[in-house]
């Protein structure tokens, strides 16, 4: 009984650190059809806010919050994620709807500059940076129709950018004369600390199961819930999938697909920069983090069924418990008295190298059988 | 960037020229009768530019000791040392290129450079064909003696062993099991097959062993089995590369598995630097083994600490590998005066037994290209440097693993033209 919860809890945590990598790119790549090669970075910019909030909850006027910066920077990773995927959107992916092969190479590119962005910028000023983009880009939604519709609508629009850059700078000079970390660049690995509340294990039933990795399926499930209400109940998420199943249908029907496309991809690189936070509590948060994560993020879309939520789910908790299964040997624990061969077998792939060769190759032989993965569903990708 | 510096490089010659002749002739202090260009080659992008450029910060510093008291002195005429730093970009295949370059464009007597055993298995070649020489300053798995490299890292007779020695014999979790945890890569296997024979000697046990493919920092598999191999507690033998390591304990940590339940973890690949980067915190308590250690108390190493803290921040440390490196510059200087020359041949002949009184205590040139170096046990401490608990004597390097089953029975000597790279004993 132990040993079924221990590896069951097991596969459930290495599930959902694939799970919440994946489910932003469940929506660009399996909703929208967008090939985002820029995910794992969207990622990465989560993990560095994570690791920027930590250092401002040290100052002296928040300390008293330290506690609970890990919360606030889960808000605040999915906004700094979320405003750079619409920033991608609007300037290099709404040019390339249908040319994956263009998006793919538009995107591997931008992971790039990302990458050394975060390595030769001190983090103060791309903070300043990206909330010179938050305000630019927000604080003219915010304008009364009135202006909106004016002739001199351009010039508020510029202004309003100017000031965005002003607050930008500010904050950056701010930020990097008070936190004396953030005021260099450095393509140095940093760290996020959890706070004490966070470290260390709980009993439940007798076992011990650590707190990040409890944390770790909180935001998971919650991202999960929250993503599904607002697909399911609200009105842009009947939006988003009535443009995901007809885009010319819905236009024609007067819903703005640009404004949908816009969301849509918005949504899926906040919760990049969400999984980001996540990731950050594991291991340390530096340039590549996102570029490790890649790769299985593409593969559990692939392995669920593009366009489906639940397939991505289900495939991530398989891939989860599979991985620890495999990696661990659980098997022999089990059945401890198998015949000489079989356990021979299993003790060979129970080492974490090989266990990712044998999971690799196990996906292969199913998507021999099913190439549309566990859940095939009709989306804008299959009918083009 | 690099035109840059060979401009500025000229310019520097140019005006030392200049005074040179401004002031006769020089012999006094600060002028030289002729400059002598040094080749550095290390990664500054790429993965490994983080621990890489510490060296190249290590070795200009000592370069600018030297100058700073009078350079190298052959045939009663002094040199200035000038270096051309080129990116090894943390690419294999990269390493061998600019080692060419540096050797046929630049004419550069020696090399100094090289982080990863992979970039060095690429130059190797380079260096043989052109029988040239490289200076590689990092702790490794040994396995290798070339005519064309000089190796001032510890060879796993000078750090893993006595490290496995400690934690068998002497460890608060002395007599335990072992778990081997590591990178997948050369390195860490090779380190654990020696271990593993080691352990088998003592009379000890291997209960399992586990490698994390590079660039992975999923580490639950690896604790499950750690819980099920050793649940009292007992010894984990740490290879893991880097940032691995900053998700393996903290990933540890959390399970449960700390010092103060009965695991203590003995590490090859973390030293000041990384105890930094990963927080004291989470490894407090764990041990290390090096050669050369910060807190060591001798006037050398306060000296060579607070020369490298002076030269590129008070917040900069100094550790194992950068001490080596160090240490390589001082030795290559010294052979070239014995030889009275810079060329190769005479150089390598007069490297042989030199000494020099490192930071990390006196070291000797062995004849297998290796340094007799001192080992130190320490312990982490909560401010993130060690708690020396043991130092052994001078330990003489082997470049063939004693261990090893493949190596057992041989060794290297380059003085004798009849033994060489491999022989029996």
């Amino acid at each position: 009984m132990e040993l079924l919860l221990d590896s069951l809890f097991n596969g459930v945590a290495i599930g959902s650190v694939l799970l919440v990598a994946a489910l932003g790119l469940a929506i660009v790549f399996g909703l929208m059809g967008v090939i985002n090669l820029a995910h794992g970075e969207l990622m990465m910019l989560g993990a560095y806010t994570t690791y920027v909030t930590q250092l401002i909850f040290k100052l002296p006027i928040l300390k008293p919050f330290y506690n609970s910066y890990i919360i606030v920077s889960i808000f605040l990773a999915f906004i700094v994620s979320g405003v750079v995927g619409i920033l991608l959107e609007k300037t290099i992916i709404r040019k390339l709807y249908g040319s994956p092969l263009e998006t793919l190479l538009a995107t591997w590119g931008v992971s790039l500059i990302l990458q050394q962005f975060v390595r030769s910028v001190p983090l103060a000023y791309g903070t300043g940076l990206v909330i010179s983009l938050i305000i630019g880009l927000f604080l003219p939604t915010t304008f009364p129709s009135k202006i909106k519709e004016s002739i001199n609508y351009k010039y508020y629009k510029f202004s309003s950018w100017i000031f965005a850059a002003l607050t930008g700078v500010l904050t950056g000079s701010v930020i990097s004369s008070s936190v004396s970390k953030l005021s260099r660049a450095s393509a140095r690995n940093v760290d996020v600390t959890a706070p004490s509340w966070m470290r260390g294990q709980v009993e439940i039933i007798g076992t011990a199961f650590p707190k990040t990795r409890l944390m770790i399926i909180v935001i998971t499930l919650i991202s999960v819930v929250a993503i599904t209400l607002f697909l399911n109940q609200s009105a842009w998420g009947m939006r988003i999938r009535a443009v995901t199943q007809n885009r010319q249908m819905s236009d024609c029907l007067g819903i703005s697909t640009e404004k949908v496309d816009i969301i849509t991809f918005g949504i899926g690189s906040g919760l990049a920069g969400v999984a980001g936070v996540a990731v950050s509590l594991l291991g340390s948060v530096g340039p590549n983090v996102g570029g490790n994560y890649i790769v299985g993020c593409f593969m559990v879309v692939v392995l669920g069924g593009v366009g489906n939520l639940l397939g991505t789910v289900l495939a991530s908790f398989g891939i989860g418990i599979m991985t620890d299964l495999i990696g661990a040997g659980r098997l022999l624990s089990i059945w401890p008295d198998m015949p000489l061969p079989l356990s021979n077998t299993i003790n060979f792939f129970a080492t974490t190298s090989m266990a990712r060769v044998m999971i690799f190759a196990l996906i292969v032989i199913f998507l021999q059988f099913k190439p549309t993965g566990l859940f095939p569903q009709k989306g804008r990708m299959v009918e083009n | 960037m690099r035109i840059s510096r060979r401009i500025l490089a000229g310019l520097a010659t140019a005006s030392l020229a200049v005074t040179a002749t401004s002031c006769g002739g020089g012999g006094t202090s600060g002028s030289f009768d002729d400059t002598v260009t040094v080749g550095i080659l290390h990664s500054l992008s790429g993965t490994m530019a983080i621990s890489e450029s510490t060296l190249v910060d290590t070795e200009k510093m000592a370069i600018e000791e030297i100058n700073a008291a009078g350079g190298v002195k052959v045939g009663g005429k002094s040199y200035k040392i000038e270096y051309i730093v080129e990116d090894g970009a943390s690419d294999w295949p990269t390493f061998a290129e600019k080692s060419k370059k540096l050797i046929d464009q630049d004419g550069v007597p020696v090399v100094f450079g090289g982080w990863t055993s992979a970039s060095r298995k690429a130059m190797l070649p380079v260096y043989e064909s052109k029988d040239a020489f490289l200076y590689y300053p990092i702790q490794y798995e040994a396995q290798e003696c070339s005519n064309n490299i000089f190796y001032t890292g510890a060879t796993p007779n000078q750090q893993s062993e006595p490290a496995t020695d400690f934690m068998y014999k002497r460890s608060p979790a002395a007599g335990g099991d072992f778990f081997l945890v590591g990178s997948d890569y050369v390195f860490p296997r090779t380190s654990n097959t020696i271990t593993k024979a080691q352990v088998k000697q003592l009379g000890g046990t291997v209960v399992g062993e586990d490698y994390l493919p590079l660039g992975n920092t999923e580490v639950a598999p690896i604790i499950s089995k750690i819980k099920k191999a050793l649940p009292e507690g007992g010894i984990i033998i740490n290879t893991l590369n880097g940032d691995q390591n900053v998700a393996f304990f903290k990933q540890i940590q959390d399970a449960g598995i700390t010092p103060s339940s009965g695991y203590y973890v003995m590490n090859y690949s973390i030293a000041e630097e990384e105890i930094s980067t990963i927080g004291p915190e989470f490894l407090e308590g764990h041990y290390g083994a090096w050669n050369y250690m910060m807190s060591i108390d001798t006037p050398a190493s306060k000296k060579f600490a607070a020369s490298f803290k002076k030269r590129w921040g008070a917040d900069r440390v100094v550790a194992d590998p950068q001490e080596s490196a160090y240490n390589m510059v001082y030795l290559w200087k010294q052979a070239v005066e014995d030889a009275g020359t810079f060329d190769d041949n005479a150089v390598r002949e007069a490297l042989v037994g030199q000494t020099f009184d490192a930071p990390q205590g006196p070291v000797e040139v062995m004849p297998n290209h290796h340094l007799s170096q001192t080992v130190r046990i320490g312990q982490i401490n909560a401010e993130g440097g060690f708690t020396i608990l043991e130092e052994t004597g001078v330990v003489l390097p082997q470049a063939w693993n004693q261990k090893h089953p493949s190596s057992k029975g041989y060794a290297c000597d380059w003085t004798d033209p009849s033994k060489g790279e491999k022989y029996k004993l």
